[in-house]
C-alpha cells in the first residue's frame, strides 16, 4: 500500500526535492515563459512586452499561417496512415511468429529507432538526391533499355531525364514514414500480442475468410493499439522540424519549420512563441481525444 | 524440439501460422529493405574510394582518416559523449527519485506531478526547443567562454528535462514488481529509512537504472532540435555538426563518422538487451505509449 507522506515526512522532502526543482525550473518556467511571450509584443531590439495582445495569434490565423498549419496536418495525416498500412502486416507477422523469432525480429525494427536521427535522414538524401543511388540505378536501366531498343531495331530512347526525388513533398513524406515506422509497429505489437488468439480460431473455424477474420475480429479487438501508435506517429509527425528542412524543398515547409525561422531568423519571438503553442495545444487535443476513446473501449471491454 | 521444428517445416502452414505465408514474408522483407538499405548503402560508400561517392572504385579507409583527424568533427563528437555521460547520470538520479516517490507516497498534489513529467514526453521537441532558447536567453543566462566542459552546462541541463521522465517512467515499471515486506523487514531489524532505501531498494531497481540510463544516454546522443535550440558557436555537438556539413554538401567524410555512431549505437543496443532482455528494446517507447 502507499504511504502517506506524512509518515515520512524527510525522506519524502528529499525524494520530492530534486525532481520537482528540475521539473519546475527547468521545464515549467521555460514553457511558461513562451506562453506569456505568445501575448507580448516585440519592443525594439530585444526587449519583449507582455501586453496581454491576441495579435500573435490572430497573425497566426492568417490565410499564410493557417494553410501551413493544414498542410503540417494533412502531411501527418497522410505519414500516420502509411505508417499502419505498412507497419500493421509487419506487426501481425511479429506477433505469429515463432517464439524463439519475436525478440530477434523487434529488434530488426527497433535498431533503425535507436540509430541517430540525422544519420538516417542524410541517409535519405544519399539515396534520393539527384545523384543517389536510386537515379544512378535508373539512368544504368535506362541506358541500358535504350541500348537494347537499338538492337532491336527502334528508336532510342530520349535523353536520361533523372527523378526529381528529393527537395519535395514526396521526399517529406517518405522521410517521415522511414522515421516513425517503428513508432507505428510497437504499440500495435504489444496489442496483438496480447489478443486472446482462440477467436480469431473461432472465427476461421466457422468459415470467415482470413481478411474478413482480420477486419471483423482482429482490427476491432485492437482498437486500442491502433489508437496509440496513430497517436504516437502522429504527434512527432506533426512537430517534425529536421526532415521537411533537409529533404523538403521550399513549398514544403511544416509548422516547425516556420517557428524555428520566428526564432533564429526573423527574430519575432512573440508569434514564434504563438505558433508554438498553436502546436502544444494541437498535442494536448490529439491525447484528450486519445484519452477519451481510451475510456470508451475500457467502458465497453467492463 | 529441433525434431519437432523440422517436423513443423514440411507440414503447411497451420491457419494462425501467417510467419510461414510468402505475402507475409515478402512484405516483412520489403519493410526490411526499405528501413535497411539506406543505412547499409551509407556505410558501405563510406569505404568507396571515389570524392563524388557514387559508383564504387575500390576500397579505402582515407574518409575515415579523413574524418578522425577532422578536428571540428572530433571535438563535437567528445561533446556529445561528455553531454550524454552527464545528461545521463543526473537524468538517473532525478528520474529514480522521481519514480520512488511516486511509487511510494500518497501526496496532495500527486496526480498533477504525475502528469507534468509526462508533458516533456508528449511534448514537441521544437516547442520544448523553443523554450530552452528563450530560457537560457533572457532567464538564466549560461556564462559566455566558460572553459570546457563547463560550457555544455545549458545543454546538459536541457538534455535532463526531456531524459529523466523517460527513466521514471522504466524504473517504476520495475518498482511495481518489489515486494514491500521486504522494506519492513529492514527497518524491523533497526535500519534507518536511508539504509533502507540504498540497502533493499536500490539493488532491486538496479537492472531498470542501467536500462534507464542506457535510454538517457541514447537520447541526448540522438538529440538534434533541441540541442540546436541551446548551442552556442563553441559548443557544438555531433548532430548539430553533421547537419551543417550536410546542408551544404554530401561527403564521404559524413558518411565515414555517420559509420561511427551507428556502430556505437548498435553496441549500446546490444547491451541494452543483456541488462534487460527485450524489453530495454521497447523501454522508450513504452514510456510515450503510457500517456
Amino acid at each position: 500500500m502507499e504511504q502517506s507522506w506524512r509518515q515520512a515526512k524527510s525522506i519524502f522532502g528529499l525524494l520530492l526535492s530534486a525532481p520537482l526543482f528540475w521539473l519546475a525550473f527547468f521545464f515549467i518556467v521555460p514553457m511558461g515563459i513562451v506562453w506569456l511571450y505568445s501575448f507580448g509584443e516585440n519592443r525594439g531590439l530585444v526587449d519583449i512586452a507582455f501586453t496581454g495582445t491576441w495579435k500573435n495569434y490572430a497573425r497566426a490565423l492568417e490565410p499564410l499561417y493557417l494553410g501551413i498549419f493544414v498542410k503540417s496536418l494533412y502531411v501527418a495525416a497522410l505519414t500516420t496512415f502509411l505508417c499502419l498500412v505498412v507497419g500493421f502486416p509487419v506487426a501481425l507477422a511479429i506477433t505469429f511468429a515463432a517464439d524463439k523469432w519475436k525478440p530477434w525480429l523487434l529488434l530488426l525494427i527497433m535498431l533503425p529507432f535507436w540509430t541517430n536521427l540525422l544519420i538516417r535522414t542524410y541517409a535519405l538524401i544519399a539515396v534520393l538526391r539527384t545523384e543517389g543511388y536510386v537515379n544512378q540505378t535508373y539512368e544504368v536501366l535506362w541506358t541500358n533499355a535504350g541500348g537494347l531498343m537499338t538492337l532491336v531495331g527502334l528508336a532510342p530512347l530520349g535523353e536520361f531525364q533523372p527523378l526529381d526525388l528529393l527537395h519535395n513533398n514526396f521526399a517529406v513524406i517518405f522521410g517521415l514514414v522511414y522515421v516513425h515506422l517503428p513508432f507505428m509497429i510497437l504499440p500495435l505489437y504489444s496489442t496483438l500480442d496480447r489478443m486472446d488468439r482462440s477467436l480469431l480460431e473461432a472465427s476461421l473455424d466457422l468459415g470467415a475468410g482470413h481478411f474478413r477474420t482480420l477486419w471483423s475480429i482482429v482490427v476491432p479487438m485492437s482498437a486500442a493499439g491502433i489508437a496509440s501508435g496513430i497517436l504516437i506517429t502522429f504527434i512527432p509527425a506533426l512537430g517534425a522540424y529536421l526532415t521537411p528542412d533537409l529533404l523538403g524543398g521550399p513549398e514544403s515547409q511544416m509548422i516547425a519549420n516556420v517557428i524555428e525561422r520566428q526564432f533564429k531568423r526573423a527574430n519575432d519571438w512573440p508569434f514564434g512563441a504563438a505558433l508554438s503553442f498553436l502546436l502544444v495545444y494541437l498535442t494536448f487535443i490529439g491525447i484528450a481525444i486519445q484519452g477519451m476513446l481510451d475510456k470508451q473501449n475500457r467502458g465497453r471491454a467492463a | 524440439m529441433t525434431q519437432s521444428v523440422a517436423k513443423v517445416k514440411k507440414t503447411p502452414p497451420g491457419p494462425l501460422e501467417y510467419m510461414r505465408r510468402w505475402p507475409m514474408q515478402a512484405w516483412l522483407v520489403g519493410v526490411t529493405v526499405f528501413l535497411y538499405a539506406p543505412l547499409i548503402t551509407l556505410m558501405i560508400f563510406s569505404f568507396n574510394d571515389s570524392k563524388r561517392n557514387i559508383v564504387w572504385q575500390g576500397f579505402t579507409l582515407k574518409y575515415y582518416v579523413k574524418a578522425l583527424t577532422n578536428e571540428s568533427l572530433i571535438q563535437a563528437f567528445t561533446n556529445s559523449l561528455v553531454i550524454a555521460f552527464f545528461s545521463t547520470i543526473i537524468s538517473v538520479v532525478v528520474g529514480a527519485m522521481a519514480a520512488i516517490l511516486l511509487w511510494r507516497f500518497r501526496f496532495p498534489g500527486k496526480t498533477a506531478l504525475d502528469g507534468a513529467m509526462s508533458i516533456p514526453i508528449v511534448v514537441p521537441e521544437i516547442c520544448m526547443g523553443v523554450g530552452m532558447l528563450v530560457f537560457f536567453a533572457k532567464v538564466f543566462p549560461w556564462p559566455q567562454g566558460m572553459i570546457w566542459p563547463l560550457n555544455l552546462g545549458a545543454i546538459i541541463i536541457a538534455h535532463v528535462s526531456f531524459s529523466f521522465p523517460f527513466v521514471a517512467v522504466v524504473v517504476r515499471a520495475r518498482l511495481a514488481s518489489f515486494n514491500r515486506e521486504l522494506e519492513e523487514a529492514a527497518k524491523d531489524l533497526g535500519a534507518s529509512e536511508i539504509r533502507t532505501l540504498l540497502d533493499v531498494l536500490v539493488p532491486h531497481i538496479k537492472p531498470s537504472l542501467l536500462a534507464g540510463g542506457l535510454l538517457a544516454f541514447t537520447l541526448s546522443l540522438d538529440d538534434f532540435v533541441i540541442t540546436f535550440f541551446t548551442a552556442g558557436p563553441d559548443t557544438v555537438t555531433f548532430p548539430v555538426k553533421v547537419y551543417s556539413m550536410v546542408r551544404f554538401s554530401v561527403t564521404p567524410e559524413v558518411n565515414a563518422a555517420s559509420t561511427i555512431l551507428i556502430v556505437v549505437t548498435v553496441i549500446l543496443t546490444f547491451f541494452a538487451l543483456k541488462f534487460q532482455g527485450s524489453d530495454a528494446l521497447t523501454a522508450g517507447h513504452g514510456a510515450a505509449d503510457k500517456k
